[in-house]
């Protein structure tokens, strides 16, 4: 991929335990499909756990964001155990916190609260997506 | 078989790129609420490498199914290095085709067409947990 063509890579924890981890994987989606479709590219965790090679690539040449649902950070965790390059962290507990209005509910199907709480928090995101392209654009 | 080895562990890939972990993650889901349980039992499959010794104990502890969204199989591979071999390994694609239901394309936002692939891929996750109870 060359410099121009960068993308954040998004990676998001989807635990299956809590309505915190659909939160998390709501905001990857907003993040990769509305937010900044053009910049960013989704990529399933579980391939880093494989240590699947095209997913090594992606996360050792482009900045990443990590979103996880809760504490255990098991989204970063899987990152940072292979070396990417720069990593953005972010848990959807902290965007609950902050929007404490937003309760989020259900992990198969979240309920309104929590898809507007997702896409708030895609939107905040955005600033990072742009500033981490910024940087890397400074690098070249 | 005591109480606790009773249950059966579910491995959900939980793709978050594909359909087929969409639908993985949400038959596992149903599995475990709505069809089996208290037969049932799940872990993060993240949580394998964020987690510590009682994380990895999981696959020693109770047989376990993986269920994948496509055919790299993570969920399984991952089960098998980082805590043991799953007695049953599961692929949304394979279980689709073999019942004639076409792989959605929705990753997210799942309308009636997802959702009853999504049923049918937790039937078959069921049918594989009574089989493996029945075998003690």
């Amino acid at each position: 991929m060359s410099e121009q063509s960068k993308k954040v890579a998004v990676f998001a924890c989807s635990g299956i335990g809590k309505p915190l981890g659909s939160v998390a994987r709501e905001i990857g989606y907003e993040l990769t499909e509305r937010v900044r479709p053009d910049n960013t590219v989704l990529t399933c965790l579980a391939l880093l756990v494989i240590n699947d090679p095209e997913a090594l690539k992606l996360i050792t040449e482009n900045p990443v964001i990590a979103i996880d649902g809760c504490s255990l950070s098991c989204a970063l965790k899987c990152i940072e155990a292979h070396n990417a390059q720069v990593v953005r962290a972010y848990q959807s507990i902290d965007f609950f916190k902050k929007h404490n209005g937003l309760r989020p509910e259900g992990i198969i199907e979240l309920n309104d609260a929590g898809k507007k709480l997702a896409a708030l928090a895609a939107d905040e995101l955005a600033g990072v997506v742009d500033e981490l392209l910024a940087e890397e654009a400074k690098n070249v | 078989m005591s109480d606790q080895t009773r249950k059966v562990g579910i491995i959900s890939c939980s793709g978050e790129a594909i359909p087929g972990g969409t639908l993985s993650r949400v038959a596992c889901r149903k599995v475990l609420d709505e069809l089996r349980p208290d037969k049932s039992v799940t872990l993060c499959f993240p949580l394998f490498v964020a987690g510590g010794e009682e994380e990895r104990m999981f696959a020693d502890l109770f047989p376990t199914i993986t269920v994948d969204g496509c055919e790299k199989r993570c969920a399984a591979i991952g089960t098998e290095r980082l805590s043991g071999k799953p007695t049953k390994s599961l692929i949304v694609t394979e279980i689709l085709k073999k019942r004639g239901i076409a792989l959605p394309t929705k990753l997210r936002n799942l309308g009636d067409e997802e959702k009853a692939a999504a049923q049918a891929v937790a039937e078959e996750i069921a049918a594989v947990i009574d089989e493996i109870l029945a075998t003690g």
